[in-house]
């Protein structure tokens, strides 16, 4: 069960959010200029690294709040969280 | 005479009380204060149990959590419970329990001719009798398990209740022997948060089974201090009786807090378990050490057990283990067993130490106490048939693999064993920590550690008391400081006498006394011998996680605490590599087993999940609805009346909807407030169709698609001002569609001025539908028009209904004149019982969800198992709603290859060719129901209903290029049922085709 910092509301227990999955997928600013390849690419391919990884959460049954989260996918280590359209600390 | 083994005085039992309990149908006396392990060996029962694979005879081996054969079915009937370790049982007055793995009795045991023909029985048993016909595997099967019954479960529900509690501390404490008690109290004083928490039921871990000195007085009076002190302090929380058995990521810890265990059943409101989850700043592991045998021919008597063991039940329960004893040791510190167990009057027959030549103080002060030392010597084997009636002893070789001279024998009926420690490492492994082999030590001891946790004492690879408590005033301040309490400066230690200790000699197992005479055991628990790992390793297995598992070492209740270290060194010796490089094991959570009980807790019955009413389910229950489970809510399935079968009340229904008028409770539509200048942006970005032109007053059916161009979920959605709208989804969708809207405002679209908030719970929705439906709202409604001039199809007004304001739309999904109308949540009933009350004379009923569905699909109105998460627009006839002049969530998608070939599923309705058949649920479609597999799949039966406005079994379904295949036969294949109808392919919607009904 991880402790997750809500920028909003601080550090709090996993049941409280909801995972949204791999936070540096970019949807292609113009769907319809997109190639099948690139809107195949964003739609299903996701990278699977081993180690720091940013993700989405939401905080659910906190502020209901979508924000990125970087964490270590093989420690579990949480190195930091950043609200949307801000920067997350860097990979350490 | 009753406890013959029963030491004159001492001990910290209470001895001004006897109490009386049953093991295997007879009746013994002990005291309290006692294990239940403690009150057998004082009543000279020493044989508790069988062992797994070949039903030996076996006593009790440790005192602690470590035990693996003294596996207790503790308690009878709903209470029973298998597998308790009895060194962990605390005696009560009537306590009732059996032994297991025996057949017929403990004595005489069937089982045990296994032992006889243990070569049918080698590593890997199980994995090899699969390999056999498979047919035979159930016939082994149902043997082996009446043999082998590792205990029995309760078949009665428990009868007990259990809680769960979240708690956050700054340093939890975990054991408190003497590095925990200075922990938490050095924490203590500098005022932060802690808990302390403890296995057994009292304070001060090792030093309850030591007759050691602090600052000159018994270490017992010096834990009492600490104790006293502790309860004073306000941060402080004592748990005892709980065990630490799961350490997570970021300090999450889990506490199983035995709360009633102790007593015959728990007192009124009691649970009988409490599992906390802790989250600590810092953690403080002061989990101690445990100690491990040295393996050597026939090591599993009943009487031969750990000395650290040997030595608690002398001094912590007056209890002497046996009347004549061997010590067999590698180190020095065993040596203080010994010496207590003589002082308590056992005869000591024999020091039997590996080492060559030991010299130091301890062995000095036995030769001085008139014992004899065997230096350089080792147990060959031992012997006795249910209990241990003595050992063979011999000179070791020096590289200890074999033996000089002739052996000779030693009686005793019971020898204490020591090979030294293993840390108790588990909590720290489980949070990642690193662990380093010591040779020193010979031992894992932890090196780095992935988490703000600090171990202190034993576990860290400090033994000696001073050590201990030393370690644990230091971590105990520093991690008061890391949390932000005090500067780290620890308390004061005590005063403790030193005695230095010489060196151990590493031995894990003596070698036979002959080949093939007697067995090794490492795990006792799960009868795994020397030889079973030879065997293992020379049919090629190699890896550590391999060889436990075709061996099964280490893989019983006990996670082979006191068998892996030496199983792992003695595999290490047999491929020759040392024991870093071979591994170390995995530690798991749970530490020790933990019940089911704990980890459900309260949520059982009916907590398992919330229950969501509508405001109207009071009338629903007054009208006889019977319900049905739609998420979390509750929902009238539909209204039996006396004398009516299931069907004839849904047809009942269905009829009087399309007759004369319905109403039904659809206040668990998802509903989500919407307002903001961007309203109308966002409602074009996340619906196929276009919404710009809607008008205020006004409701338009909408379609959302997923990224993928599947479609997610559908809803009307109503425009109440400028930039304010109400949009409605499906029941299964409401919190998913919202999470969505927030995850498109918040993430990619924050540039959007608009806001959403559900509004699901804050107005209860009631539909009426039928061709009365009017005469029923006008006559309930004040202050609006609903005539069709004034309220046309998808019109919206607001009015009011008994005194409560009311929202009015005009939408419908039976295919029927109808009306929405929502009302706030707090007058939902009162606004359902004055529709109900106008509707009377208009010949209302109320109808329920099979109603619902059965409207729905007459209507070809995709019910639910339609949206599967593989169907387009196209797919289910919604192609003219994806609007071509604006782009919008997942539309990119619908122009990919695949999700435009020709051959795609698409909706249809199905009717019988004889009205009289029904289509069966789940039906696959076939187009010859005579051909040899594999048949060829044309679709499959999505919905299907009893239709009484058509007198047909009807149904939905999913046809490869469908729509163009209208008036084609198809066979209806249930593989269920094994039943084959012949249907025909028809439009969707089957009642009504053109729409008029509701748009009069
Ligand atoms: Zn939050």
């Amino acid at each position: 069960m991880l402790l997750i910092d809500c920028p909003w509301c601080g550090p709090r227990d996993q049941r409280e959010f909801n995972y949204g999955g791999d936070g540096t997928v970019v949807r292609p600013p113009d769907p319809s200029a997109a190639t099948d390849e690139a809107w195949h690419d964003y739609i299903y391919i996701r990278d699977n690294p081993r180690g720091s990884h940013v993700e989405l959460w939401q905080h659910n049954a906190g502020c209901r709040r979508w924000f990125k989260v970087r964490r270590d996918v093989v420690t579990h280590e949480m190195q930091g969280s950043a609200p949307i359209g801000r920067e997350l600390p860097p990979k350490p | 005479m009753t406890q013959p083994f029963r030491i004159a005085r001492g001990g910290q039992i209470d001895r001004s009380r006897e109490i009386g309990f049953n093991f295997d149908g007879r009746t013994y006396r002990g005291h309290p204060g006692d294990t239940l392990a403690s009150a057998l060996l004082a009543n000279g029962v020493r044989l508790v149990g069988r062992s797994f694979k070949y039903h030996r005879p076996r006593g009790i081996l440790a005192a602690g959590a470590e035990e693996p054969n003294a596996l207790i079915q503790l308690r009878r009937g709903n209470r029973t419970e298998p597998n308790i370790r009895a060194t962990q049982i605390e005696l009560f007055d009537g306590l009732e329990c059996e032994s297991q793995n025996r057949w017929p009795s403990l004595g005489f045991d069937l089982g045990a001719i296994n032992s006889v023909f243990s070569g049918l029985f080698p590593a890997g048993f199980y994995y090899k009798t699969f390999m056999w016909p498979a047919s035979y595997w159930l016939k082994y099967e149902a043997a082996i398990r009446r043999m082998a019954g590792m205990g029995r479960t309760a078949v009665e529900p428990d009868p007990d209740h259990y809680e769960h509690m979240h708690a956050h501390c700054d340093v939890l404490v975990i054991g408190s022997g003497p590095a925990g008690l200075m922990a938490a109290r050095a924490a203590g004083r500098w005022g932060a948060r802690v808990i302390l928490c403890e296995d057994g039921p009292a304070l001060g871990g090792s030093l309850l089974g030591e007759r050691t000195a602090i600052e000159g007085k018994p270490a017992i009076d010096w834990v009492r201090s600490v104790e006293a002190e502790l309860s004073g302090l306000p941060e402080l929380r004592v748990l005892t009786r709980t065990t630490a058995f799961g350490y997570y990521d970021q300090n999450l810890i889990t506490l199983v807090e035995r709360v009633a265990d102790h007593l015959p059943v728990p007192g009124p409101h009691q649970p009988r378990q409490r599992l906390w989850m802790v989250r600590a700043r810092r953690v403080v592991l002061a989990t101690g050490a445990i100690e491990r045998p040295i393996v050597f021919a026939d090591n599993d008597r009943p009487g031969i057990m750990l000395a650290s063991a040997a030595r608690t039940y002398t001094n912590r329960y007056g209890v002497k283990p046996g009347r004549r004893a061997v010590l067999l040791t590698n180190n020095d510190g065993a040596y203080a067993t010994a010496f207590d167990l003589a002082d308590a009057g056992v005869n000591i027959a024999g020091i039997v130490d590996v080492r060559p030549a030991p010299t130091g103080a301890l062995p000095a002060r036995a030769r001085a106490a008139g014992m004899t030392v065997h230096a350089g010597h080792a147990v060959a084997i031992s012997h006795g048939t249910n209990a241990l009636t003595g050992v063979e002893i011999i000179q070791l070789n020096a590289a200890g693999d074999g033996f000089e001279g002739a052996s000779r024998p030693l009686d005793c009926d019971v020898l204490a064993v020591s090979g030294g420690w293993n840390p108790a490492v588990h909590l720290f492994s489980q949070s990642q920590g690193k662990l380093r082999y010591d040779d020193r030590l010979a031992a894992f001891l932890p090196n780095q550690a992935a988490q703000p946790v600090t171990c202190a004492g034993a576990v860290a690879g400090h033994y000696s008391l001073a050590a201990c408590l030393i370690d644990g005033a230091a971590a105990g301040a520093s991690a008061a400081k890391a949390a932000g309490f005090g500067d780290g400066t620890p308390t004061a230690v005590p005063s403790v006498a030193n005695e230095p200790e010489a060196p151990a000699r590493t031995l894990w197992a003596i070698p036979r006394p002959a080949p093939g005479q007697g067995k090794r055991f490492v795990d006792f628990q799960n009868d795994v011998t020397v030889e079973d790992l030879a065997l293992a390793k020379r049919e090629g297995y190699r890896s550590v996680e391999h060889l436990k598992r075709y061996t099964t070492l280490g893989m019983g209740t006990d996670q082979g605490k006191t068998s892996n270290i030496t199983g792992l060194a003695i595999l290490s010796g047999i491929v020759g590599e040392p024991i870093p490089k071979v591994g170390t094991t995995t530690f798991r959570p749970p530490y020790t087993p933990v019940s089911f009980g704990a980890m459900v807790g309260p949520e059982t019955g009916a907590h398992i999940d919330p229950v969501r009413h509508s405001a109207m389910h009071p009338w629903h229950v007054k009208a006889g609805a019977r319900f049905v489970n739609a998420g979390l809510w509750k929902r009238p399935l539909f209204y039996p009346k006396p004398g009516e079968t299931d069907q004839q009340a849904i047809d009942r229904e269905v009829l009087n909807t399309r007759a004369k008028v319905g109403i039904v409770d659809v206040s668990t539509l998802g509903k989500i407030d919407i307002q903001g200048p961007d309203a109308v942006e966002l409602l074009n970005r996340v619906y196929t169709n276009a919404w710009s032109k809607l008008e205020i007053g006004k409701s338009r059916y909408g379609l959302m698609l997923r990224e993928d161009g599947i479609v997610f979920d559908d809803g009307t959605t109503t425009r109440l001002g400028p930039s304010h709208f109400l949009m409605t989804t499906t029941t299964v969708n409401a919190v998913r569609v919202m999470a969505w809207l927030e995850y498109w405002l918040q993430v990619q679209w924050p540039e959007l001025k608009v806001y959403v908030a559900s509004v699901t719970e804050q107005w209860a929705a009631a539909a009426l539908a039928g061709p009365n439906a009017r005469h029923v709202l006008a006559d309930a409604v004040e202050g609006v028009d609903v005539s069709h001039a004034a309220l046309p199809f998808m019109g919206y007004r607001e009015g009011r209904i008994a005194g409560v304001p009311v929202r009015i739309f005009r939408i419908s999904f039976s295919g029927e004149l109808g009306f929405e109308v929502n009302a706030p949540a707090d007058h939902g009933l009162a606004v359902w019982e004055a529709l109900v009350k106008a509707g009377e004379k208009h010949g209302i009923m109320p109808y329920g969800m099979e109603a619902l569905g059965t409207l729905r699909i007459e209507k070809g109105h995709v019910v639910g198992s339609e949206l599967d998460g593989r169907t387009t627009p196209d797919d289910l006839g919604f192609a003219g709603m994806v609007s071509k002049t604006k782009d919008c969530l997942g539309k990119r998608s619908l122009s990919r290859p695949a999700l435009m070939a020709l051959d795609r599923k698409q909706l249809v309705g199905l009717m019988p060719l004889f009205k009289t058949e029904e289509i069966v649920r789940g039906s696959q479609l076939v187009a010859n129901q005579n051909t040899r597999p594999p048949v060829p799949m044309e679709g499959m039966v999505t919905s299907n209903c009893y239709s009484a406005t058509l007198g047909s079994s009807i149904a939905l379904a999913l046809v490869k290029n469908g729509r163009k295949r209208v008036g084609e036969t198809l066979f209806a294949q249930s593989p269920l049922t094994g039943r084959s109808v012949a249907v025909k392919i028809v439009h969707h919607v089957m009642v009504d085709p053109e729409g008029a009904r509701l748009r009069d």
